[in-house]
């Protein structure tokens, strides 16, 4: 498509791929590179290059730019304007340089890293074959196949946004569409064969092939040339094909099925052009068939921007290292807490944390996934469906279901689809004309949450019920459990407070804080949401978990295994809105006079955090005067999260770059520009590394996979991201796409990762090296993680505070070259005048990220 | 208060110029200025019309300023105010507002912010001049505005595939209706032996007794007004370039395709009632196809996945019962029918991105799935027919392809067969001819000053649809364009001695001023890039955005934007074509559809489109 004749020739190395063409092993191979995004209601990080994991991150990337001509990092020029500005240091670049090149060749890359000037086009080799057509038959196949195919696709799939839908009889797409073919007076076919081919079922795909491509030596090229030129839509089909239950409104379809269809309509496209004697592809083109996945070949410039990459990543790391290597003078509190918090290691928690107990210092606070260890479909009240509340790749027994809920569900009248029907429609538009451009000003001077925003408090109503305890047996529903045994619910209590070291000192009341996000106008809300509570807000677990903590069985249990909980010890569930800056607490009402009142001292405590969390946040948002009074801000803050025109109500996982697996001592005088992933964790109660394993186990799928996907989309923002959320239109309730006849954009769109610096994560455990090196060992598929470099590793040790860097399966000391970072005593001043981008390139927009600080002790509120 | 109306439309130029001068990357200036001048124009409208209502609503109207006037030709500017002004008026300058205000941090750093901004001011112009124009050529000026815009924001995102694809589409059916209002112009010209003002419309025996006496002009111009009206609609069969016109930011698409531009067929049909409405085949015509759009194109909104795209069908539907609503008489019903949606549908596309997830939520709670009709039924064969042909809807969109657009597209290409040289030959030849024909007038037999003009005419249409249908030079395909415009001009001048060297030298000259610059930027992008060939696109805007600009500019004043001299060129070119001459009028509508889509379309080949450099992020071809 982009290369011209003469690259192609010379690039078409006559390597035969699979002379023999095994479809199931091909179609096998296509899921695995397919985009693997699900519905977006169901939202989950991963790496958007999962399918090169089983190799070393540089080799994968730049593998997946050969074959797909992704981009995989920021361009050379970027790069170099980072060095401008200080961003990527001079003796960082000269320490990679030296560790990749060898000392004596500093000077030499030094050059070509900085000044050489290097062709940077890349020609990828998908799409090669089927160019082809355009070249030899100067027919646009796709122009003639791709909208037909994707409105037929997208009515079939359709979750409701039509109200007429595909006639489908649940028997899959080919045979959904032979039997509307048969019924009706009209065809999608424009000739005789193609039609003939579907309605005899005399369509296999070797057969279409054949009259199509010709030579079975270039099948598998043509598969993934075809289905790449609208990965979107394929990987949809993919996984709702492997995953069937992500739709509400079940679907049965195949990519066998859209492969087959497709080949269909291009032998009519072809039929249509030149009757039916036209020769297949292979037959008329002179090139040989292309592995898409051969050796890549090193290039210099490739070698140059892994330097500069690393160079990046460890100016950053370096100043970390460098932070937590300081000795920050924390006075450790005495026993007598105030109060314990437990948040979600969400990186968006960070800076949460660290106003809650610059507020209240006697506090202490936690991190652990966000599902707080309690596994479980929700059903709430009236609800059709169960929906899944916990990590993805855990698939719970248990069902909790939502009662007695007192608040009324709201409707939206303008989402009726009465609009889009005859007489209804002309009496509406009457009626809600005048009515709409009120709503709409309404929303623009003055927005306030209403039914069409999504609210992450509708999740589960605050004033309703949930069956936590298992009645005993018999009492399931379609195969699950309602509910947990007093065992089960003891076992999940220990295995979190274990996991984050809280096993003894209990202040009187211990908060369990969820979150979850509310915006306006935004399709992709699902990613703002709690991904280990599968991308829906957590307020159910928090809940759930402080229960099975209050339930005196449960601690009667847990006593007897050495975690003594008082009895004036009481667990409060929560949630943190991350756009709106709200938390909301459930089942807090009746608690007691003393609680009562330690818990009302504590929300106004919350209040506050909340409004400095705000404050901290609104540096980066246009709309906002930073500067302005706190109560403002936080106004300010609430009504974007509810406001239509706003496509950054808040910015998700953007800037995260750090996961840090300790004890918050490391942590709780640094200024981590909320980067960071923080996961509690004392390596004192945990010698064999037991926990640990438990602990890391998850990191990479949720941490990993939320820090690549935000590397990829912002590397390639319309490749592998969703590109720019201002013409999304969303597509039968699965996706979107741009205008009305594009391919599904899978990825994030550029709003949430504009402020991304693209750099893997760090993950940091304060533990001992050897314990460290047996936990990832333990599980092959953790490994993978840190030994391809996908994510890097390094351990802080607990004895000597030394740094250890993983590297080829073993820990390397590592000295930073920092030796101090700056101390800052006022954060709001440093908030207040922090820089603002000017435009969202990389190297503009990094100058929004603020170093690391340390902060001095007599911090003001 | 005749004289206030003008303001009206100063205003938002004023503020378009204003915004054309802010730096790039100044967004709150940018907004502030776009913001405010709307708003002083919403207010200003509002006292201005409390007042004009408590006097009695007087229809008004204002000569602003004469233009061009030779003969019985008078160009001029000329502002007109009545009920329907004042309804489209204030929804417009409403609409634009709160669009404009949501857009303020809805587009924020997104890279053409400025570009947004000023093209929707641009529009706005445009609106205004169209909804207050008082005769038909500052309605056509307005109109082109409005065109022009249309293209710029669909292909917003210039640098995907398909927004540049689909504004070629949405521009090329709109051209359709531009020269069915350049045709009835021409024909109003020859029917009242000047300028029509809208005011005159009023005056029912003037009409009437016009009407008996050129019957057949009437209905011609009475259906073409109405095709001009359907095309800018969207009513069938021109209805799909609608949704797919949803390419840009959906705060644009919501005030175009939404609301303000996709009803100006129904004020067109408003503004000009009085006169067709004694037509009763017109009348009819217009409600039958409204009936059969609205029951259609609900059909359509009802089978769409993609909301957008469903908003459109639906928005589609109510359009066609204005059309029938104002055929009937119904104005003040179609005005408030009109009010109502265009508020609906710009609201609607503005939260469409939270159907996601109010629906997903809906369904949480209220699914329950639909039954299949089952195969045994008798309904069950037209439903499944009309399920598909609802889902292809109706295949218009190939079918406006293959009756419209390939016949000239395969003439193009036939002349495309003649090699370069011996084209240019016969066509040096044939200009010569034309041109001592044209200065020896006297010494010419009048056999063949009746076919010379034909053949000149016919000639400069050839050239114009080669250069449209070219696939390699740019370069030739811009000469191709010029030559073509020469060849037009030169016709006309053969054809009727009334037309002037004073009128020629305003079309050639501002024609040859804008090909100058088009020529010497493809000249220099030749130079940058060895192969700027048509056959695909280059998406030079990426690394040369400021000759696009340039490139752009020389476009709109060789195809006659109404900013430049050409426009009025063109209109003074249709006045002195006489009506009985069809093969000249033919050949010249032709050529001025095809001079403006062949300069866009060399200005998308060349500087939009996924950039030929894969060097930097690149947006697939699918998206």
């Amino acid at each position: 498509m982009i290369a011209t004749l003469v690259d192609i020739k010379k690039a078409a190395a006559p390597k035969v791929a699979h002379s023999h063409f095994d479809e199931k092993h091909v179609l096998h191979d296509l899921r695995h590179y397919l985009p693997t995004q699900m519905p977006l209601k169901d939202f989950i990080h991963h790496n958007s290059l999962h399918a090169f994991q089983h190799m070393k991150f540089y080799d994968g990337i730049f593998k997946a730019s050969d074959a797909f001509g992704y981009q995989v990092t920021i361009p050379l020029d970027e790069y170099r304007e980072l060095y401008n500005i200080n961003r990527i240091r001079e003796d960082v670049l000269e320490k990679i340089i030296a560790g990749r090149k060898g000392a004596g060749n500093v000077e030499l890359w030094k050059k070509k890293v900085l000044t050489e000037q290097y062709d940077d086009c890349t020609s990828p080799r998908i799409g090669r074959l089927r160019s082809e057509w355009k070249k030899l038959y100067e027919i646009d196949l796709d122009g003639l196949v791709h909208p037909m195919l994707f409105r037929i696709l997208c009515s079939y799939i359709d979750q409701g946004i039509a109200t007429w839908q595909f006639p489908h009889g649940g028997t899959g797409l080919l045979s959904a569409l032979r039997e509307l073919e048969q019924s009706s007076f009209t065809s999608f076919f424009k000739t005789k064969r193609a039609k003939q081919m579907l309605l005899s079922g005399k369509c296999n795909l070797r057969d279409l092939l054949k009259i199509v491509v010709g030579n079975e030596a270039f099948f598998e090229q043509y598969i993934f040339d075809q289905q790449f030129s609208h990965r979107g839509w394929s990987g949809m089909v993919a996984t709702i094909e492997h995953q069937p239950e992500t739709l509400y409104d079940k679907r049965i379809i195949s990519l066998r099925d859209l492969i087959t269809f497709e080949l269909l309509l291009e032998i009519d496209a072809l039929d249509a052009a030149f009757g039916t004697n036209w020769l297949p592809l292979a037959n008329v083109t002179n090139t040989s068939p292309v592995s898409l996945f051969e050796d890549t070949t090193s290039t210099e410039l490739r070698e140059v921007l892994m330097i500069w990459q690393d160079a990046f990543e460890w100016s950053y790391y370096d100043e970390v290292f460098a932070a937590i290597a300081t000795d920050k003078k924390q006075t450790p509190s005495g026993s007598g807490k105030s109060f314990q918090a437990l948040f979600c290691i969400d990186e968006r928690e960070c800076s949460l944390r660290r106003y809650v107990e610059q507020v209240d210092a006697e506090c202490e606070t936690f991190g652990t996934p966000g599902f707080f260890g309690v596994e479980f479909y929700y059903q709430p009240e009236n609800g059709k469906f169960y929906d899944k509340v916990c990590p993805a790749p855990v698939t719970p027994e248990y069902l909790i279901k939502e009662f007695e809920v007192k608040e009324k569900r709201e409707h939206e009248a303008f989402y009726t689809k009465e609009t889009n029907t005859f007489f209804t429609g002309t009496l509406l538009s009457f009626v809600f004309g005048i009515w709409a451009a009120l709503r709409l000003a309404l929303n623009i001077f003055r927005p306030k949450m209403s039914p069409a925003i999504s609210n992450a408090f509708t999740h589960m109503q605050k004033h309703s019920k949930l069956t936590i305890e298992n009645e005993g047996p018999g009492h399931s529903e379609h195969g699950l459990q309602v509910g947990f045994k007093i065992e089960e619910m003891a076992a999940r209590v220990e295995g979190v407070l274990r996991s984050i070291g809280l096993i003894k000192d209990f202040a009187p009341i211990v908060y369990a804080i969820a979150h979850g996000s509310s915006s306006a106008n935004n399709p992709h809300h699902g990613a703002h949401d709690c991904g280990a509570c599968f991308g829906k807000p957590g307020s159910v677990n928090a809940r759930v978990f402080a229960f099975m903590a209050n339930h005196p069985k449960v601690r009667t249990i847990l006593r007897e295994r050495n975690i003594d909980i008082p009895a004036e010890t009481l667990f409060i569930g929560g949630m943190h809105d991350t756009a709106a800056d709200h938390i909301e607490f459930y089942d807090d009402e009746a608690t007691g006079v003393k609680h009562a009142d330690y818990h009302k001292s504590n929300r106004i405590m919350f209040e506050r955090a909340l409004d400095l969390n705000a404050k901290e946040r609104s540096r980066r948002f246009a709309s906002i005067n930073t500067k302005g009074s706190l109560s403002q801000v936080r106004k300010a803050i609430k009504d974007r999260s509810v406001s239509f025109f706003e496509p950054r109500p808040e910015l998700g996982h953007g800037t995260n770059s750090l996961c840090i697996v300790g004890r918050r001592s490391l942590t709780s005088g640094l200024f981590l520009d909320r980067r960071a992933f923080l996961n509690s964790y004392d390596y004192r109660t945990d010698p064999e590394g037991t926990l640990l394993a438990g602990i890391m186990r998850p990191l990479g799928p949720v941490c990993g996979g939320i820090n690549l996907e935000y590397y990829f989309s912002r590397v390639d923002n319309v490749k592998l991201g969703a590109g720019t959320k201002l013409p999304h239109n969303v597509m039968g309730l699965v996706g979107v796409a741009n205008g009305c006849d594009g391919d599904l954009l899978p990825g994030l769109p550029l709003q949430m990762i504009e402020v991304h610096d693209p750099v893997r994560l760090m993950l940091i455990v304060e533990q001992f090296p050897d314990v460290v090196l047996k936990t990832i060992q333990s599980d092959s598929a953790m490994y993978e993680w840190y030994i391809k470099e996908w994510v890097h590793l390094s351990v802080i040790h607990p004895e000597t505070h030394k740094f250890h860097y993983f590297k080829n399966g073993e820990f390397v000391e590592y000295t930073p070259l920092s030796k101090k970072v700056g101390e800052i005593s006022d954060v709001t001043a440093v908030i207040e005048s922090a820089n603002a981008m000017k435009t969202n390139r990389t190297a503009d927009a990094t100058r929004e990220n603020l170093p690391v600080f340390t902060l001095a002790k007599n911090n003001k509120n | 208060m005749n004289q206030f109306i003008g303001f009206f439309c100063l205003l938002p130029l004023l503020g378009y110029l204003v915004s054309l001068c802010i730096p790039r990357l100044k967004e709150s200036a940018i907004a502030t200025v776009v913001i405010g001048t709307i708003g002083i124009h919403l207010s200003a409208l509002v006292s201005f019309i409390s007042y004009w209502m408590i006097i009695g609503r007087p229809v008004l109207d204002k000569k602003q300023m004469v233009i061009h006037s030779t003969g019985n030709i008078e160009i001029a500017l000329d502002f007109y105010m009545d009920n329907t002004t004042a309804v489209f008026a204030l929804v417009g300058s409403v609409l634009a507002l709160l669009v404009t205000i949501f857009s303020r941090y809805y587009i924020h750093r997104d890279g053409g912010y400025k570009r947004f901004f000023v093209t929707i001011m641009l529009f706005f112009l445009g609106y205004n001049l169209l909804i207050f124009s008082g005769n038909y050529e500052t309605l056509f000026a307005g109109w082109e505005i409005l065109g022009v815009c249309t293209f710029l924001l669909v292909s917003f995102y210039r640098d995907r595939y398909l927004p540049v694809k689909n504004s070629m589409k949405v521009i090329s059916i709109y051209r359709l209706g531009d020269i069915c209002l350049v045709l009835a112009m021409w024909m109003s010209h020859h029917m009242w032996h000047s300028n029509i003002m809208f005011h005159q419309f009023s005056d029912a025996a003037l009409i009437s007794h016009h009407f008996q006496e050129h019957y057949g002009e009437a209905m011609f111009i009475s259906f073409l007004i109405f095709i001009a009206a359907a095309v800018k609609s969207a009513q069938l069969p021109f209805s799909s370039w609608l949704p797919r016109a949803m390419e840009g930011p959906t705060s644009s698409s919501a005030i175009f395709y939404g609301s303000l531009s996709v009803h100006i067929g129904v004020f067109l049909l408003l503004r000009t009632y009085p006169y067709w409405e004694h037509v009763a085949a017109v009348k009819l015509a217009i409600i039958f196809t409204g009936i059969i759009t609205s029951v259609i194109s609900i059909n359509f909104a009802k089978q769409q996945s993609a909301l957008k795209a469903q908003i459109a069908y639906s928005s589609i539907a109510q359009i066609g019962l204005m059309f029938v609503e104002v055929a009937l008489g119904f104005h003040t019903l179609a005005l408030m029918h009109f009010a109502g949606n265009a508020f609906l549908r710009t609201y609607q596309l503005l939260v469409s991105p939270s159907v996601q997830s109010y629906l997903v939520h809906n369904m949480v709670f209220n699914f329950a799935p639909k039954r299949q009709s089952s195969p045994g039924s008798p309904w069950y064969r037209w439903s499944s027919s009309l399920y598909m042909l609802s889902l292809k809807e109706l295949n218009l969109d190939n079918l406006l392809k293959r009756f419209l657009w390939d016949p000239f597209k395969w003439i193009g290409k036939s002349v495309g067969i003649i090699s370069h040289k011996v084209m240019s030959v016969s066509m040096v030849v044939i200009f010569i001819a034309g041109l001592g024909a044209f200065y020896f007038i006297a010494y010419v037999p009048e056999s063949v000053l009746t076919v010379l003009p034909e053949i000149i005419s016919l000639s400069g249409m050839l050239l114009i649809l080669r250069s449209f249908t070219e696939r390699e030079s740019a370069l030739y395909a811009w000469l191709h364009v010029f030559a073509g415009q020469v060849f037009t001009t030169l016709a006309i001048a053969l054809h009727n001695e009334a037309y002037t060297h004073t009128s020629m030298s305003i079309y050639l000259g501002s024609t040859f001023i804008a090909a100058i610059p088009g020529y010497l930027v493809l000249r220099k992008m030749r130079k940058i890039d060895n192969n700027i060939d048509l056959d695909r696109y280059h998406g030079y805007a990426y690394e040369q955005p400021k000759l696009g600009v340039i490139f752009l500019l020389a476009s709109l004043g060789i195809a006659g934007l109404p900013i430049t001299p050409a426009f009025i060129g063109i209109d003074l070119l249709f006045s002195h074509i006489h009506k009985s001459e069809e093969v000249l009028i033919l050949s010249t509508s032709v050529s001025i559809i095809f001079i403006e889509l062949s300069v866009l379309r060399i200005y998308s080949r060349i500087f939009m489109g996924q950039h030929k450099k894969p060097n930097h992020a690149i947006a697939y071809r699918s998206s």
